[in-house]
């Protein structure tokens, strides 16, 4: 009996194999390879041709890679300042246009347009407009008095610069909002108009329980975007140093003063241009780690929401 | 299911191992001189696109067929850096390549990217040494392994507009063009630029510390590799030089006047538009002013030099294109025949030369009556031949290097780091940081 019992639960496990194998294949394949690649990586110096293990040296390397600390500053910046702004001014352009009584299909389009153009596009038409020596929009409020600063030549403004064009692209997020304010019940609102409830009162009270989930969708996937930010910053660097592709010519990622430098980019940089792939991998593990952490913090906040809702 | 995932990660490794092993290169045996003369066809990548490029490489490749009719190049245009390595790591590389820039040779030929040609030289008996000027060999080689050949070479000098100059000669040392620069500058009634003398920051196209270093005879590394930056004090001189005359002409108006130019390749560079009266530039803008602003009456001369260096003028930087025979070529042979012809043969030179205004890269190829000179393409040639004229010698770091320097001077120029020496002290401390990382020196 005892051995048959044994043949029975070999043939359970082998049947469970095969049910689980094209995932444990997708899974080995384009997760735990590449992952233990990297580990293994990051032990070496590596050029992408030759290998020679050097022990710690790409994590001592990173611990004082003042370029690296940069990059980490500026992605942190940009997910403390320009993922929570594009989450408000995509609920608040959402909220104003559901309120609209008419001409609120042109308005839908006019703000979701940009967010269809490829982002190298819109990068680069984005920094042209800002140009301060042929950009319309310097023209402009130059005509008028205003002094408007080099958005993205001065250090002090390129981050929100960059931070002015994820704004404008904001029509993905728009989108996703107005679904979720047009699905909160109307007699809830009705019901507290009755109880003389303002309208703030019935924002706060009303509207953001309901759509909070989707607010931090929106606010998850902002997050993880934010941490591979690379195109964006990257065009609009390259466009406002003036930086030619030619022989001699060099173009350092982060211009002005690596304001604009990311972690994805510095990690790029070291990997396919300077040929340190071991310490590229280091770089990757760190945003693997991090990148981890956020999502784990933010999946236990979806948990504490879904308990909240059963 | 412990067990399944301790399988897996075996599997994972096993694979990893396999994946990673192998990655060393037998040595080139090269015949003294290919006997067989079977058909073959040779893939030939380069990064020409322009249309009177392509020409001149159709040409000049007709002429290698008349010469080696056994070998047809099949060649592709517009490839950069980057599909080149992608190829040879996916072992499927052409049998030629051609590179436009030669801050990548160290890495090259340190990682056996591109073949050791040393053999090929020997068994052609070619002797190197005697065929190039000796400044070429500085970029075309690595540590005694020659993997790259010179195909034609971009030196640098100044172009002048000779209606702003307004009768004044060109400038031969920095102060001369300082002065030069301030009294030819034109500005509006609210203090824009209009019209520059030269603009001096490391921004403007071509004013990339690596042309403008050989203005003062700066050092890049010392023999060991490590950075000389901040102990060169002829650095500190330049970037001194170029601070006074950005901030005589205010930083601001000047990166605004420089954001309101086109694009440096196409018709709208400011040199051709009459915006700026003196720029550096390579010896390529002349075919560019030819057929973009033909209506520009121009004159070229070497850089201004430092004025304590008056015996240096007349020298400029030189760098140029290199090709060579990628790892895993497939036909070897018959790829070297082609870039023997390609880098040594002097008629093949002279062709390209002509038809794309480069300058040729061998000594003969110099000397040729078939070679097409004028005045303004004789100050390149000039440069050329002066034993004072330098190049970036093959660093395994290039790149970072003078994307280091280039950040430090822009924010120098812009008045955003106020201690040189400090700048530049933490300048070489990087390089060098970044030199124990890739090469443990």
């Amino acid at each position: 009996m005892p051995s048959r019992n044994k043949r029975e639960r070999r043939r359970a496990n082998l049947r469970a194999l095969l049910y689980l194998s094209p995932w444990l294949i997708g899974f080995s394949v384009f997760f735990l390879y590449p992952l233990l690649s990297t580990v293994y990586f990051s032990f070496q110096r590596y050029d992408l041709f030759t290998l020679e293990p050097v022990g710690l040296l790409n994590y001592k390397y990173f611990l004082q890679d003042e370029a690296a600390w940069t990059s980490i500053k500026n992605t942190l910046w940009l997910v403390v300042v320009m993922v929570p702004l594009r989450v408000l001014f995509g609920l608040g352009v959402s909220q104003l246009v559901t309120k609209l009584k008419s001409g609120q299909g042109i308005f839908r389009t006019i703000f979701y347009l940009p967010s269809l153009v490829p982002l190298v596009a819109g990068t680069l038409g984005f920094v042209f407009l800002l140009n301060p020596g042929t950009g319309p929009v310097q023209a402009i409020l130059g005509a008028v008095g205003i002094h408007s600063p080099d958005w993205f030549g001065d250090p002090a403004w390129s981050k929100w610069g960059l931070t002015l064009l994820s704004l404008w692209s904001v029509g993905d997020l728009m989108v996703i909002f107005m679904a979720a304010l047009l699905d909160v019940p109307k007699q809830l609102y009705e019901a507290a108009s009755l109880d003389g409830a303002t309208a703030w009162q019935q924002f706060t009270r009303i509207t953001l329980p309901v759509i909070r989930p989707v607010l931090m969708f929106a606010t998850v996937t902002g997050v993880i975007q934010t941490l591979q930010y690379f195109t964006q910053a990257m065009v609009a660097a390259r466009v406002a140093s003036g930086a030619t592709d030619s022989a001699g010519s060099v173009f350092t990622p982060g211009y002005p003063d690596q304001s604009t430098l990311t972690f994805p980019e510095w990690l790029f940089q070291q990997g396919f241009r300077d040929f340190a792939m071991g310490y590229a991998c280091v770089l990757a593990l760190v945003l693997f780690v991090v990148s981890m952490i956020f999502t784990l913090i933010l999946l236990r906040q979806f948990r504490g929401f879904a308990e909240e809702e059963a | 299911m412990k067990r399944l995932l301790a399988i897996t990660a075996a599997a994972g490794l096993a694979l990893l191992t396999a994946c990673t092993a192998g990655t060393e290169v037998s040595p080139t045996k090269i015949e003294a001189s290919p006997t067989s003369h079977d058909p073959v066809t040779i893939e030939f990548w380069h990064g020409f696109s322009a249309d009177n490029e392509l020409k001149a490489f159709a040409d000049t490749l007709a002429g290698f067929k008349q010469k080696y009719p056994w070998i047809t190049v099949n060649a592709t245009k517009a490839i950069q850096d980057d599909q080149i390595l992608q190829a040879v790591r996916g072992g499927n590389p052409p049998d030629v390549a051609l590179s436009f820039t030669t801050d990548s040779v160290a890495q090259f030929c340190k990682a056996n990217i591109f073949q050791d040609l040393n053999p090929y030289l020997a068994a052609s008996k070619i002797q190197a040494d005697t065929l190039f000027p000796k400044v070429i060999a500085e970029y075309t080689q690595y540590q005694g392994k020659r993997c790259v050949m010179p195909m034609l070479a971009d030196t640098y000098g100044l172009y002048y507009n000779k209606k702003l100059m307004k009768g004044n000669q060109p400038p031969k040392t920095l102060t001369e063009l300082a002065e030069l620069t301030k009294k030819l500058t034109v500005k509006d009634a609210q203090g824009n630029i209009k019209v520059a003398g030269f603009v001096p920051t490391s921004q403007m196209y071509e004013n990339a510390p690596l042309h403008t270093g050989v203005m003062v005879g700066a050092k890049w590394t010392n023999p060991d590799g490590t950075s000389a930056v901040g102990s060169d004090p002829q650095w500190k001189k330049l970037m001194t030089w170029q601070k006074e005359l950005t901030d005589a002409l205010g930083y601001d108006k000047l990166e605004k006047f420089r954001k309101s130019f086109g694009d440096e390749w196409s018709a709208d560079n400011p040199f051709n538009k009459g915006k700026v009266a003196m720029a550096i530039d390579g010896e390529w803008r002349n075919a560019m002013l030819a057929a973009d602003a033909p209506e520009v009456d121009y004159g070229t001369a070497p850089m201004p030099v430092a004025d304590d260096q008056p015996e240096r003028y007349g020298a400029g930087f030189i760098a140029g294109t290199v090709i060579g025979i990628p790892r895993g070529a497939k036909h070897a042979e018959a790829a070297w025949e082609l870039v023997k012809y390609l880098t040594t043969d002097t008629d093949a030179l002279v062709t390209l030369s002509n038809a794309i205004r480069n300058v040729p890269s061998t000594l003969p190829a110099l000397q040729s009556p078939k070679l097409k000179k004028d005045p303004n393409f004789q100050t390149f040639l000039d440069i050329f031949a002066n034993p004072n004229s330098t190049t970036l010698p093959a660093h395994i770091n290039s790149v970072f290097n003078q994307q280091t320097l280039s950040e430090a001077q822009i924010k120098w120029e812009a008045g955003r780091a106020p201690d040189l020496n400090a700048l530049l002290a933490e300048v070489d401390k990087t390089i060098n940081e970044k030199l124990k990382l890739t090469a443990g020196g």
